[in-house]
């Protein structure tokens, strides 16, 4: 009696515990389809011919399958000069980011740095207080770096949260290889780049590639800083389209002469061509998520 | 008393020998890292020109600015911004507008990633598991353009995937983006949606730290799943919570600029219009810098006032604290 009753209590546990996992595995579904349907809509919409689109014929799939809408930004030329744009802007300005981060962060990293304080306090102040908007745009005006690709790059060389998580890379590299090498009569110059570089090839290339990233989504630097069309990059280019369009059509407004009212494929065909470049560097992006996300949280 | 002057006189020679001394080792220490110095000087030149020298530029907010007089020579304004900020009308509604976006950011965005985290927690299968976290880090990298981009799309009244779902149900379509009671609703979800999986990340890390044999021990204590994850798991990661909980604390006043920007338009402004897109719209497109700069001012002091007492509260209450 006694046995049975346990085993009876044993399924009913399993039971909920198996309602539980059914509906949380559902939910997960859930979750993965509201945040991949999107990109799969742009996709088919990119993808069918311009009356199916509205006739709203589109939901999952490509209806009328064609490639009109490729050809035609492709032959855009503001479309792929700020294609050519953004790639340029994100080449020269990472590599800036990766120039002064690192040279800042490994002297920092050092146990016994003369005013390693002092340096510290001067970069956590950063993280909680700035000259805000105004001032910044005032300073890089009065630089004349207006309407330049250094307004782009210059301002945000330096993100402080990377530099700390750089650090605190820095920091994890053993002082005894650094040792060994200065008794062998190295100096600091050859520690470091023949070393300490090497040593930091991932985390330079995670760290990069996350500066990458956000220099290629950022649209709000040359909002402010350009003025000429030949210098846009792509997601300036797009938020006239999407967006600026868009809301006056929505809002019943008449459209300024630029913002033409463009095709729901074009549009479509447009975020494919500036996502792809993201989904293809995501899969080695993502390796370096928890480490970088980790080692950042740890206190400056 | 001769004896203490002379003892006093020693000391004074001993200070004196010790400051000599500092600074001799100062000096050395300089010549021994001057590599390390060399290699700091480009970063540091840029914190001093492109954090600080903005700082000093705040002068603005108290200067009647001349662009011929420059900041300094111009003459001040006697809190002239301030005063005209904190009398006009306007300004609540922009200060409510961004304090409301923070609030509901605080009570629906940042319960979600704990909560899908605990979630995702209990999924055995390893592969699935992995599978869903990779798919739901995914929009953290899509640019808010073309995130902004979507929305538009599928809220448009006539095409939108949402309002053709809404006529399916026999119901009129909604004009989303210029309804004013709409507004928080979509800049709160699409916040979920863009945030959900990378804010989850630090909470599984979390999760996975947690001593296997606490769990083992609630085991033999007969707690079932839930009881599991209410009593072990949930205590577990609370430390993380509550330093992220002081830092959204401190950045309620902080909403993302870029999505607001893109999401509004003038039609709401009484809902959409906060603090920094007026800055951005009164500086930069309508050049009143002083103005602007005064009302920047008057958010970032806000904002570090709210981070340094809800550090002091949780100090008080717990043991948890950013410093």
């Amino acid at each position: 009696m006694i046995l049975k009753r346990k085993t009876s209590g044993l399924n009913n546990q399993t039971m909920s515990s198996k309602l539980f996992d059914i509906f949380n595995i559902l939910l997960m579904l859930f979750i993965c389809f509201v945040t991949l349907y999107p990109f799969l809509y742009v996709l088919a919409t990119s993808m069918s011919s311009n009356i199916a689109v509205m006739q709203n014929k589109v939901t999952f799939y490509p209806v009328e399958l064609n490639f009109t809408a490729y050809k035609k930004i492709l032959k855009d030329p503001y479309l792929v000069s700020s294609y050519y744009n953004t790639i340029k802007y994100t080449l020269i300005g990472t590599f800036i980011n990766l120039l002064f981060t690192s040279t800042i962060a490994y002297p920092l990293s050092r146990k016994n740095l003369v005013f390693k304080g002092f340096f510290n306090t001067m970069i956590i102040i950063t993280m909680f207080f700035g000259g805000g908007l105004i001032p910044t745009f005032l300073l890089v005006n009065a630089l004349g770096m207006y309407d330049t690709i250094w307004a782009i790059v210059i301002p945000g060389a330096i993100s402080t949260y990377y530099l700390i998580v750089m650090r605190t890379f820095f920091q994890s590299i053993p002082v005894e290889l650094e040792e060994s090498a200065k008794i062998d009569g190295a100096s600091e110059v050859r520690v470091y780049f023949q070393i300490i570089l090497p040593l930091s090839k991932a985390a330079l290339a995670a760290i990069g590639l996350f500066y990458a990233v956000g220099h290629w989504n950022s649209f709000f630097s040359a909002l402010i800083y350009l003025k000429s069309k030949a210098k846009m990059p792509l997601q300036i280019l797009l938020r006239n389209m999407l967006i600026s369009s868009e809301m006056a059509q929505q809002n019943k407004i008449a459209s300024r002469d630029e913002e033409v009212v463009v095709a729901e494929t074009i549009k479509s065909a447009a975020i494919i061509v500036t996502v792809i470049p993201i989904i293809c560097v995501y899969p080695f992006l993502q390796k370096y998520f928890v480490k970088g996300v980790m080692i950042g949280s740890i206190k400056g | 008393m001769n004896n203490a002057g002379i003892s006093s006189s020693k000391i004074d020679l001993s200070r004196n020998r010790k400051k000599e001394s500092y600074l001799f080792n100062k000096i050395k220490e300089i010549k021994r890292d001057k590599f390390l110095l060399l290699l700091i000087l480009p970063g540091f030149l840029y914190f001093v020109i492109f954090r600080y020298i903005p700082m000093g530029g705040i002068l603005i907010a108290f200067k009647k600015y001349s662009v011929y007089k420059g900041i300094l020579k111009s003459p001040w304004n006697h809190f002239q911004y301030f005063k005209e900020f904190f009398t006009d009308f306007n300004s609540w509604r922009l200060f409510r507008n961004t304090l409301l976006l923070g609030v509901y950011s605080l009570f629906w965005s940042f319960p979600a990633p704990i909560i899908f985290a605990l979630l995702l927690n209990e999924i055995k299968n390893l592969k699935f598991k992995k599978a869903v976290q990779t798919i739901s880090y995914l929009p953290h990298f899509i640019s808010t353009v073309i995130i902004v981009g979507m929305v538009l799309n599928f809220l448009s009244p006539e095409t939108g995937i949402i309002n053709r779902l809404i006529m399916f149900f026999g119901r009129e379509p909604i004009y989303f983006m210029i309804k004013n009671e709409w507004f928080r609703t979509v800049y709160i979800s699409t916040g979920i949606w863009k945030g959900l999986g990378w804010s989850a990340i630090i909470y599984l890390a979390a999760i996975s730290n947690i001593n296997e044999e606490l769990y083992d021990a609630a085991k033999i204590d007969g707690a079932k799943r839930f009881r599991q994850a209410l009593h072990v798991t949930l205590p577990g990661i609370a430390p993380t919570i509550s330093v992220l909980f002081i830092m959204n604390v401190g950045g309620i006043l902080g909403a993302d600029f870029e999505r607001v920007l893109l999401l509004q338009n003038p039609a709401i402004y009484e809902t959409a219009d906060i603090i920094s897109t007026f800055v951005y719209r009164r500086g930069i497109a309508g050049a009143d810098f002083g103005y602007a700069t005064a009302v920047g001012l008057a958010q970032s002091i806000v904002g570090v006032v709210l981070l340094v007492s809800a550090n002091y509260i949780s100090k008080k209450f717990s043991e948890n604290s950013l410093w």
